[in-house]
């Protein structure tokens, strides 16, 4: 028989200048990190409406992550900290729900970061992987 | 529905030795709306990207997905190749399958399937792709530089060469910066001074540049093309339109013993004082920290006795506004602090020196006259230690210093020993190194002439502790050659300093939202392709603020950078970002929270009549967007309580949709 082991799903949206050029680091830099991590491309960390977080966990995404750049580097000077302020919030609901605080993540990681990425992926892909599968927000007419 | 193709790339074996790339374009070939799925060696070569046009001719394309390298890299590539076959250059999407597939997953089949999913991503985001049309915005033909060293007088003046105006802001009181205080320079041994200052003289004279000495950027707004800086001139209390530089005021001036930063405190200067003989502008400046006029109003001797009446003690900070089109950091660097360096007895003996310091002792215009002499006793120096890598090439967890080659040290201690063995043949110089690192054009025949002309003892080893004993410093070093210990009775150990970014460039770099590394030397775009540009459009690198380097690089460097200014300059407009927000104005509620989180001040509000079902007219304040302003970050999109507000280009169901093909 065969034992089917379910790998952790992580969707890490990665600022395009600062996380997703990190990302793009520790690849030439051959760092590895878990292929259950999946980068969505946006240009800013505050572009991402709590809404795409909990379609994720929604879909059956068993972490998310959210990298921007470090507070006062962003490149359009503000968006880090709307990012920061939205994930508490959202995070903090998220909790309440029994979406464990260890499932959600906002962290700084600068294009010139290629091994933070690659360690904040490492450690992130085990916590989540620890807790096993998320099946608190997931909506199982999503299931086909 | 999109008519899609998938084009897989290999990237020769990068891609294809660890993801099985038929395997990925056969499965993304099954996607909706895909209609044509190939893979090729290397689509960014020109066979490539005939193959991406000829596909969008024969099966009627109107989206393509390219699975490959970062779109970092090549993204700019295929949106001109869709354009020339005849797409919407916005209708491509690259799923990054080497950086983030073939690259760090060691495993072909977790690759793969990697791969797919991020292909199917893609595919999920160029189905909800529209047709996007950049703007265009003017560009303000003037540059900034900041910074008045080597670098930026060099950048300053290739950019005037080409006839656009350029203003020098510099933080001290004199342009001329590091290199100002060097004696000679290596590897041709001419003087810093006489290859320097007929370049400041040059920058001043020229008609197209200007000067804010003693000035500094305090405020950056805008974006390439239009940028408006607010440069803060400092008070010198000295009218500049009067004062001719005779230099009478700092003859006279009662306040003396105030330490010289140009000699690098090793004399003294008055409280009004000019850098040094061929300071530019050749301007005296107060130091209103010493000046007793401008503590106490007691005095004004310098008033009395300038001819010119160019003594204004009511002088206060000044601020300009200026408009630019493109801006370039120029800022240089500082030797470390040796203040985590307790071992080489730096605060405890004034012989031990840095190698900055020891420069100004040989320089003729320096504290001793050109002479070298102990700065403890006056006394010339029978031997002398060079200590190399103090605080470069540091161990991460050691806690001071860096963990970078400062590049320059191996070069300037050669040419220190050298100097000092041809002035004074009776002094021994020891040089105490890790590894000598002398890659670049007459280098290592300059360094090698130091050791076999000159008799400079170059010793493989650390120096592990400098003792001062009597009017003596033993120094403690190992020879790990010979596997022995060492004592030296020197009477000057000489510390070669590592170089670390001006403090200046952290603000800087937050003002310009230019990004940094860890060691805060700022990014380049591409770290071999695009050296001298920024990741932010519109602002360049110029010298040492990039990453260590020498005076031949860094000139080399600052030409760069002015050719990618002129360019920038030449161009009468900018192509803009299309992928900037745009309000849904029947969905509107006119509530104003984008426009308060807005940090461009891109989106406005007016009234506007709106025709209701039952076609009566009713006036709603709703939002509108500057496209020409936005940058497209996207953070009004979350603040809108409404929807009404998206993001073009990444736009919410096209996130939805890479979710749900990430989730599936």
């Amino acid at each position: 028989m065969q034992i089917k082991v379910r790998k952790p799903l992580i969707v890490a949206f990665c600022c395009n200048w600062c996380s997703y050029a990190g990302a793009d680091l520790a690849g030439s830099n051959r760092l590895n990190y878990p292929a259950d991590v999946k980068i969505i491309r946006v240009p800013c960390s505050c572009r991402v409406n709590p809404t795409f977080v909990l379609r994720a966990f929604q879909r059956g995404a068993d972490g998310v992550i959210i990298c921007g750049c470090h507070p006062g580097d962003c490149h359009y000077t503000s968006g880090n900290y709307y990012t920061r302020r939205r994930m508490t919030l959202l995070f903090s609901m998220l909790d309440y729900l029994g979406i464990e605080r260890e499932r959600t993540r906002v962290e700084w990681v600068s294009a010139a970061e290629g091994a933070k990425f690659a360690a904040t992926m490492n450690e992130f892909a085990e916590q989540v992987a620890a807790l096993g599968e998320n099946r608190r927000l997931e909506d199982l007419r999503c299931k086909k | 529905m999109q008519r899609i193709g998938v084009f897989v790339c290999w990237c020769g074996s990068n891609i294809a030795a660890t993801i099985d790339v038929q395997r990925v374009s056969d499965t993304l070939a099954h996607e909706p709306g895909v209609v044509f799925s190939a893979n090729y060696q290397y689509m960014c070569s020109q066979a490539g990207q005939d193959l991406i046009k000829d596909a969008v001719r024969d099966h009627a394309l109107t989206g393509i997905v390219i699975c490959s390298c970062s779109p970092r890299m090549h993204e700019a590539t295929f949106r001109k190749t869709a354009a020339a076959a005849g797409i919407n250059s916005y209708m491509v999407e690259i799923a990054n399958i080497r950086e983030q597939c073939s690259w760090v997953h060691k495993d072909k089949m977790v690759g793969t399937e990697k791969a797919i999913t991020l292909g199917r991503a893609a595919i999920a985001k160029v189905n909800l792709n529209a047709p996007l049309i950049p703007g265009e915005t003017p560009v303000t033909k003037r540059a900034l530089v900041i910074g008045g060293g080597i670098a930026g007088i060099q950048t300053a003046l290739d950019i005037a060469d080409a006839g656009f105006e350029v203003d020098i802001v510099e933080k001290k009181p004199t342009i001329g910066g590091k290199m100002a205080q060097l004696d000679k320079t290596f590897p041709t041994l001419d003087c810093a001074a006489c290859i320097l200052t007929p370049k400041m003289v040059d920058a001043a004279q020229n008609d197209k540049i200007r000067i804010f000495s003693y000035s500094e950027v305090t405020e950056v707004k805008g974006f390439v093309g239009n940028f408006n800086v607010k440069i803060t001139k400092h008070a010198r209390f000295v009218d500049e339109t009067k004062c001719t530089g005779c230099g009478l005021c700092t003859e006279k001036c009662p306040q003396k013993g105030i330490p010289n930063e140009f000699n690098l405190n090793m004399d003294n200067r008055r409280a009004i004082y000019i850098p040094f003989a061929q300071a530019i502008p050749k301007i005296a400046t107060i130091d209103p920290e010493h000046c007793n006029m401008l503590k106490s109003g007691k005095c004004g001797v310098c008033s009395k006795v300038c001819a010119a009446g160019a003594i204004d003690y009511t002088q206060r900070d000044e601020v300009i506004e200026e408009s630019y089109g493109a801006i370039v950091a120029a800022t240089g660097f500082n030797p470390i602090s040796m203040d985590k360096f307790d071992e080489f007895a730096y605060s405890t003996s004034k012989d031990v020196v840095t190698s900055l310091e020891f420069e100004r002792l040989m320089n003729a215009a320096g504290p001793t006259g050109g002479t070298l002499l102990r700065p403890s006793d006056g006394k010339h120096p029978h031997t002398i230690v060079f200590v190399q890598c103090v605080g470069s090439r540091c161990s991460a967890d050691a806690e001071k210093g860096k963990e970078y080659c400062s590049k320059i040290c191996c070069m300037y201690t050669a040419k220190h020993a050298m100097l000092t063995r041809e002035k004074y043949p009776d002094t021994e110089v020891y040089v105490f190194y890790i590894d000598v690192r002398t890659p670049g054009k007459n280098f290592d025949e300059f360094y090698r002439r130091a050791v076999e002309e000159y008799g400079v003892h170059y010793i493989k080893g650390m120096v592990g502790k400098v003792m001062p004993q009597g009017d003596k410093l033993i120094v403690q070093a190992s020879d790990l050659l010979d596997d022995r210990q060492l004592r030296i009775a020197a009477d000057m150990v000489v510390l070669a300093a590592a170089m670390e970014p001006d403090k200046s460039a952290r603000s800087l770099a937050t003002m310009l939202t230019a990004s940094m590394d860890t060691n805060d030397f700022f990014t380049e775009a591409h770290p071999k392709l695009r050296p001298v540009e920024s990741p932010t459009a519109g602002i360049f690198l110029s010298g040492t603020c990039q990453g260590p380097k020498d005076i031949p690089e860094t000139v080399a460097q600052a030409s760069a950078a002015a050719s990618k200014v002129i360019g920038l300059l030449c161009k009468e407009r900018l192509v803009g970002n299309p992928c900037v927000a745009n309000s849904n104005e029947n969905m509107c509620t006119g509530c104003s929270l984008c426009e308060r989180v807005c940090p461009y001040g891109a989106i406005t509000y007016s009234d506007k009549e709106f025709k209701m079902p039952d076609r009566s007219l009713r006036i709603r304040r709703v939002a509108s967007v500057n496209e020409a302003v936005c940058q497209g970050c996207g953070a009004c999109t979350v603040a809108c309580p409404s929807g009404a507000m998206d993001l073009k280009g990444f736009s919410v169901q096209q996130i939805m949709a890479e979710v749900d093909a990430i989730c599936k």
